[in-house]
């Protein structure tokens, strides 16, 4: 099958949807299947072979952070060239609400036609509009797929009608190894705190306030992740800083290699988590997980069975719990034996069969995604523009 | 004639064209939306078609005992046969092979079809076919609400936008599958 995949946000930027689609996209090659995908570049030279060029982003501030996204009359004709050259069997667009070229590509092009929503934030009154501009669009949808229960109930939220849960997938064989971070010490129990330092939802502090009450005296806190590590190293009190260690940000094999090396992953999370990735990442790692009962993270540890939960935002609960798995190898093995059979659902290789499914359910024998001119003034004028 | 009549005559001629943008863009839409549900309905008829044939395909491959035979191939035959038939007829025999297949394939059955030259694939197939059958259904289901709802407004039932269509149908039938690991 020749499919066509959309990234709305830059492929030199690190980031959630970006990974799901590259992944994608390799775990569908890994099947024999021809794979293109469309993204905004800032280096369009440095892109891989199977990903297409669509224009330099704009950063905007988009959706609490800074996005980089492609819009206009030149990335429609880019998204246009795409369609016509491609030829595809399927496109499969994601994140059709930003912005971008997911959007730009539902509207130019007609036929079997996949969006995926990974979002689950609500911005309901925005979004609302949103739609209705983008209607006509939106309804071109065949398959729609959500990664996660609340993008899931976002989604219905505002369109209504129906959805397919096909959960993110993690690349479990990246995590599984026996490689140790030399780092982290063998000595005493410790524990591995992952995510963006100063965002308050990551609930670093939660973790922070929390440790001084752990035990044994000895358990070690390891923190890793983007932001000032000195401005962070500051705030934790005078007489907890021998049991805290940060060790600012880790390329992807570091972070595989933390996680492997530490007794206990904590994610103490306040809010705002959509499905979890780094939970399964922890998992396939075989590190035992302490976690904030966030209804994702519940989900995704099965209401506890394969991973502890703690009162989210309860650094004595945290505490009481983190102490309880450091003194008990065999509940940790038990959870990490548990966690290992639960990862197997989140594999890439599984989760691309139910993509699979998804193309062939929206696919009838010979038909071709093509584009759509149809009452498009805009579109027409941009593919004038293309063949002066 | 004095400038506010004119100017009035303009705006009139304005309002009326948007309205007739409007109408034209809606009736679009619709068009659009009653091509999705003839393909998805297309493609739902594939998978269940695809789903009866590898049933065939079982009941025929000596793999399961002749009862367990004659049952499946019964509940296969008369969900090809009912293609003819109108809608009801047609979810009924395609539930009651659903119905049949899960009360065909416990376990022990499935592991005797494992056993079997080819039967492996055979139960990937039917494990394959018998995902898209619901899958596409629910695509079949969600373009026919998204028609419906936009049928609904008084603007397109006042201009009958809908022309002749008929109302589009949802499918309802008994899709779950037989659980096992193929």
């Amino acid at each position: 099958m020749k499919v066509g995949l959309v990234c709305p946000y830059a492929w030199d930027i690190p980031g959630g949807v970006r990974s799901h689609v590259s992944d994608l996209a390799m775990a569908l090659q890994d099947r024999g299947h021809e794979v293109s995908v469309l993204a905004p570049a800032m280096e369009p030279s440095r892109l891989p072979s199977w990903v297409s060029d669509g224009g330099r982003p704009l950063a905007i501030r988009y959706n609490g952070s800074v996005a980089r996204l492609s819009f206009g009359v030149k990335a429609t004709q880019r998204v246009r060239t795409w369609i016509r050259d491609g030829d595809f069997d399927v496109v499969h667009v994601h994140e059709p609400v930003a912005p971008s070229l997911s959007l730009l590509t539902l509207w130019a092009a007609r036929g079997p036609l996949v969006a995926t929503w990974h979002s689950s934030k609500d911005r309901s009154r925005i979004l609302a509009a949103g739609y209705v501009i983008a209607q006509t669009a939106m309804e071109k949808v065949r398959g729609r797929i959500a990664v996660s229960e609340e993008a899931r109930r976002t989604l219905v939220g505002h369109l209504g009608g129906d959805a397919i849960l096909i959960p993110n997938g993690v690349r479990v064989q990246d995590f599984v190894g026996t490689e140790r971070l030399a780092t982290i010490a063998t000595d005493r129990p410790t524990a591995l705190f992952l995510g963006r330092m100063d965002e308050p939802r990551k609930g670093l502090d939660v973790a922070i306030h929390a440790w001084s009450d752990v035990q044994p005296a000895d358990a070690h806190l390891y923190v890793a992740g983007p932001g000032d590590v000195a401005e962070q190293e500051a705030l934790v009190p005078e007489a907890l800083r021998s049991r805290v260690t940060f060790l600012g940000m880790l390329s992807d094999d570091d972070k595989a290699r933390a996680l492997r090396s530490v007794d206990l992953y904590l994610a103490p999370q306040t809010g705002g988590e959509s499905f979890g990735i780094v939970l399964v990442e922890a998992m396939s790692a075989g590190t035992a997980i302490l976690a904030s009962d966030l209804l994702a993270f519940r989900h995704v540890l099965e209401e506890g069975r394969s991973g502890m939960l703690f009162t989210t935002r309860d650094a004595a609960d945290l505490a009481a719990k983190a102490t309880m798995l450091l003194r008990d190898e065999g509940m940790r093995n038990e959870l990490i034996s548990a966690g290992h059979d639960r990862v197997r659902s989140f594999d890439w290789d599984h989760v691309v069969a139910d993509v699979i499914a998804v193309y062939d359910s929206v696919h009838t024998p010979g038909e071709r995604v093509t584009e759509d001119l149809r009452g498009q003034i805009v579109g027409r004028l941009s593919r004038s523009g293309d063949s002066s | 004639m004095s400038g506010w009549w004119i100017a009035l005559i303009v705006v009139v001629v304005i309002a009326l064209i948007m309205f007739g943008v409007y109408l034209s863009s809606t009736a679009g839409r619709l068009d659009h939306l009653h091509k999705r549900i003839d393909i998805s309905r297309l493609s739902l008829d594939v998978h269940l078609l695809r789903r009866s044939a590898v049933t065939l395909e079982i009941a025929s491959s000596g793999f399961l005992d002749p009862a367990t035979s004659m049952l499946l191939a019964e509940a296969a035959h008369e969900a090809r046969l009912s293609t003819d038939g109108d809608e009801v007829t047609r979810s009924q025999a395609e539930s009651d092979l659903s119905e049949a297949l899960r009360a065909v394939l416990e376990p022990s059955d499935v592991a005797e079809i494992q056993c079997g030259v080819g039967g492996e694939e055979m139960l990937a197939e039917l494990a394959a076919a018998c995902q898209r059958v619901s899958l596409s259904r629910r695509f079949h289901n969600d373009a026919v609400r998204a028609c419906r709802e936009l049928r609904e407004q008084a603007l397109v039932r006042a201009f009958r936008l809908a022309g002749h269509t008929p109302w589009p149908l949802m499918v309802e039938m008994d899709d779950a599958a037989p659980e096992f690991d193929a």
